[in-house]
C-alpha cells in the first residue's frame, strides 16, 4: 500500500515534470524549432537516402528480371578473316532454321519458348518526325521470352512472319519521339529504310533504362527485318526460353551438342556459337547488388554520422547555453535529480517529435525524388529503426550529458557560465 | 555540543567562523576572504559594504549556499552547512534562504507568475497553492496587475519586485541580497529599499550587499570589508 503511494507520487512528479519540461520547450519557440530542425533534417535525410539507395538497388534487379527469366541467348561465334578473330556476335553462323530445328527436335526436351531475332540499328521516319532506334525482327514467341505486352492493338504474328508483312509493333518512347507523346499510332505508316510500314500495335512501357532499353525499340517480322529492310540471312541471337531454372544447364548442353551436330562440328572447342545463360546475368546482378549493399552502408554510415554530429551539435550547444539557467535553478533549490530529469525529458520529448517529423520528410522527401528520376519506392523499416534509434540516443545523450555536467557544477559557477 | 551552545549557535541566524575563500588559477593564489567571523541575529537588517574586490561578493554566495569556503565553518539557522550534500543544500537554499541577485535572473521567457512559483514548484507545493501564494506575493510588491508580463515587458524595478517576490514566496528565514539596487535608478532603488526596510519591520532577517552609502544607511547595521578582511562593524 505504501509502496503503491510511492509509485503513486513519483508518477505524480513525473507528469508534472514533464508538463515542465513541455513548458519550457513552447516558451523557447526559436530554441525548441532550431533544434527540432537539425533532428528533422538529420533524421530525414538518413531515411531518404537510405531508401533511395535501396531503391536504386531494386530498380536494377527489376531490370534484370525484365530481361526474361530462365533465359538462355545463344548467339552467334566470332567472324573470322584469316586469323584475326573479330568480336563475339559478329559472324552469320546462326539462322532462323536453326531455331526451327531446335524447337522441332525430338532430342530437346527442356525448352519452352524459343526465339530468333534479328536487330540493328536504324532511322525510322513517321511524317517530319524521325529517330534512330534498334529495329528487332522477331516472330511471336519474342513476347512470350521476353515479357512484353502489347498496350495498343496486337503483337507481331506467325502470319506476319510467314507472309513477310510489313507491320510494325512501337515501343512508348519510339512512339512519343516519332507522333508525340502519348499519341495514338494505331494503323499510321513509319518508313524504315524507305519501306513503308503499318503499325499495329504498341508495347507496355517496361521503364527501362540505358542500354537494351526495351521502350525504345521497333518490332518487325523477323523475315521482313531479315529479307525486305536488311537483305540477311542470318539471325543475331536466339533467346530460349528453358522449362524451369533447375534444367538451365540441361538445355545449355542439349542445345550446344545440338547445333554442333547441326552445323557439322566436332567438338565444343570449334564451336561457331556460344550459350549465354541466364546464370552469367545473375551472378554479374548478384556481384552489382553486392556492391549496391556496401555502397548502402557506406550512405547510411555517413548520413547517420552526419545526422548524429547535427543532433549532437544542436543539444550541445542549446543545453550548454542554458547552463546559467541550470544554476538560477539550483539557486533556486532544484535538487541535481530534478534538473538532470527535466532536461532527460526535453530531450526525449525533442527527439522523439523531430523523429517522427524527420521520418515524415525523409519518405516523402525519397517519395518526390523517385518519382521524378523514375524509380520504384521503397521502405525499410530497418531504416527508420536505424535513423531513429541513433538519432535519438545521440540526441538524448547530448542533451542529458551538458545539463547533467551544468548541474554537477556550484550553483554560482553555473551562474557565472558565460 | 555543550560547547556549541555556549558559543551561542542555536541564538543566531548566521554564524561565520574563521571562513576563508582562496582561488587558486594554476599557480597563483588569490584571498577572497581571509579569515572572517561574525553572526546575524534574527531579525536583524545587515548591510555588508566595501570596495570591488574586497570579497563581499565571494561572502555572499558562501551565506546563499551558492559557494563552498576553503576552510572554516558557517552555521545557518543552527545547522553546519559545511556538511550538507547537494540535495540538503538543494532544500536549505529552497527553504531557508530567499535571494535576490543584482541581475534579477529571471527566467526570461516565463512570465512573472510562473517566476515567482519557481522555487515552491522544486519544494514539491500543489499547484494552485503555488499559484495562489504567487498572486499574494506580487500583489505585496505591488505587481498585482503585472502577473502575466514577462520580464522584458517590466522595468528593471519591476524585474526586482518579481525576484523578491519570488525570494518570499517559500517564506524564509533570511533574504540575502547582493546588490539589489545595483542595476537600478535612484527613484526604483529606493521603491526596492522601502520594501526591505518594510520587510524587515514584519520580522524578516536580511543581509545585503552594496557599495552605496545611501543604500546602506536603510540597514541597522553595517560591517565593512577591506581586502577580504572585516575592517568595521557598526550599528546604524
Amino acid at each position: 500500500m505504501a509502496k503503491l503511494l510511492v509509485i503513486r507520487k513519483i508518477n505524480m512528479e513525473l507528469k508534472e515534470l514533464f508538463l515542465e519540461s513541455l513548458g519550457t520547450l513552447a516558451l523557447n519557440r526559436m530554441r525548441t524549432g532550431l533544434a527540432a530542425l537539425g533532428i528533422i533534417i538529420g533524421i530525414g535525410s538518413v531515411i531518404a537516402l537510405i531508401s533511395l539507395g535501396q531503391a536504386s538497388q531494386k530498380s536494377v534487379q527489376n531490370q534484370i528480371q525484365a530481361l526474361g527469366s530462365n533465359l538462355l541467348t545463344i548467339m552467334p561465334g566470332a567472324q573470322r578473316t584469316g586469323n584475326v578473330r573479330s568480336a563475339i556476335g559478329t559472324s552469320t553462323s546462326l539462322t532462323y532454321d536453326d531455331a526451327k530445328a531446335i524447337a522441332t527436335s525430338p532430342q530437346i526436351t527442356t525448352v519452352k519458348n524459343i526465339s530468333p531475332e534479328f536487330s540493328r540499328r536504324a532511322q525510322v521516319v513517321a511524317g517530319r518526325n524521325n529517330t534512330n532506334t534498334q529495329i528487332i525482327g522477331v516472330t511471336p514467341a519474342y513476347a512470350e521470352v521476353r515479357k512484353v505486352n502489347v498496350a495498343l492493338g496486337v503483337f507481331i504474328t506467325q502470319r506476319n512472319v510467314d507472309a513477310l508483312d510489313k507491320v510494325a509493333v512501337l515501343g512508348p518512347q519510339v512512339v512519343s519521339d516519332l507522333f508525340g507523346e502519348g499519341a495514338n499510332p494505331l494503323g499510321q505508316s513509319i518508313r524504315i529504310r524507305n519501306q513503308s510500314f503499318r503499325v499495329v500495335g504498341v508495347t507496355v512501357s517496361k521503364g527501362g533504362t540505358g542500354f537494351q532499353n526495351q521502350d525504345d525499340m521497333v518490332f518487325v517480322p523477323l523475315t521482313t527485318a531479315q529479307k525486305i529492310i536488311f537483305g540477311a540471312t542470318n539471325v543475331t541471337s536466339i533467346s530460349v526460353e528453358a522449362k524451369s531454372a533447375e534444367v538451365m544447364t540441361q538445355a545449355q548442353d542439349e542445345i550446344g551438342y545440338f547445333l554442333l551436330a547441326r552445323h557439322h562440328l566436332n567438338d565444343p572447342s570449334q564451336a561457331d556459337f556460344s550459350i549465354l545463360s541466364q546464370n552469367d546475368i545473375l551472378s554479374t546482378a548478384s556481384s552489382i547488388t553486392s556492391t549496391f549493399t556496401a555502397l548502402l552502408s557506406g550512405i547510411a554510415a555517413i548520413s547517420l554520422i552526419v545526422g548524429g554530429i547535427g543532433i549532437m551539435n544542436i543539444m550541445l550547444v542549446t543545453v550548454t547555453e542554458r547552463t546559467r539557467e541550470i544554476g538560477l535553478r539550483k539557486a533556486l533549490g532544484a535538487k541535481k535529480k530534478i534538473i538532470t530529469t527535466q532536461f532527460l525529458l526535453e530531450s526525449i520529448i525533442l527527439t522523439g517529435a523531430g523523429g517522427i517529423l524527420g521520418m515524415i520528410l525523409g519518405i516523402i522527401t525519397s517519395l518526390i525524388i523517385s518519382h521524378f528520376i523514375n524509380l520504384p519506392f521503397t521502405l525499410s523499416l530497418f531504416s527508420i529503426v536505424l535513423a531513429i534509434g541513433v538519432s535519438g540516443v545521440v540526441g538524448i545523450l547530448f542533451g542529458w550529458y551538458p545539463a547533467n555536467k551544468a548541474a554537477n557544477l556550484q550553483p554560482i559557477e553555473a551562474l557565472r557560465y558565460e | 555540543m555543550s560547547a556549541e551552545c555556549l558559543w551561542g549557535i542555536k541564538n543566531f541566524m548566521i554564524k561565520v567562523k574563521h571562513v576563508s575563500k582562496i582561488y587558486r588559477h594554476d599557480s597563483l593564489e588569490t584571498v577572497a576572504l581571509d579569515d572572517i567571523s561574525f553572526a546575524v541575529s534574527q531579525g536583524e537588517f545587515v548591510a555588508i559594504i566595501g570596495p570591488s574586490g574586497s570579497g563581499k561578493s565571494t561572502l555572499m554566495h558562501i551565506l546563499g549556499a551558492l559557494d563552498t569556503p576553503t576552510s572554516g565553518s558557517y552555521f545557518l539557522d543552527g545547522e553546519d552547512v559545511g556538511r550538507l550534500n547537494d540535495d540538503e543544500l538543494a532544500d536549505i537554499r529552497n527553504k531557508k534562504i530567499g535571494f535576490v541577485f543584482q541581475a534579477y535572473n529571471l527566467l526570461p521567457r516565463a512570465t512573472a507568475l510562473k517566476n515567482v512559483t519557481l522555487p515552491m514548484y522544486y519544494a514539491g507545493v500543489p499547484k494552485e497553492e503555488r499559484l495562489k501564494r504567487a498572486k499574494e506575493y506580487l500583489e505585496m510588491v505591488g505587481l498585482g496587475d503585472r502577473i502575466d508580463y514577462n520580464p522584458n515587458q517590466l522595468s528593471g524595478g519591476q524585474q526586482q519586485r518579481v525576484a523578491i517576490a519570488r525570494a518570499l514566496s517559500m517564506q524564509p528565514k533570511i533574504i540575502l541580497a547582493d546588490e539589489p539596487t545595483g542595476n537600478l535608478a535612484t527613484n526604483q532603488s529606493l521603491e526596492i529599499m522601502e520594501i526591505f526596510k518594510k520587510l524587515n519591520e514584519e520580522g524578516h532577517t536580511i543581509v545585503m550587499i552594496t557599495h552605496e552609502p545611501n543604500i546602506a544607511q536603510f540597514a541597522k547595521r553595517i560591517i565593512s570589508l577591506r581586502d577580504g578582511k572585516i575592517v568595521g562593524d557598526k550599528k546604524n
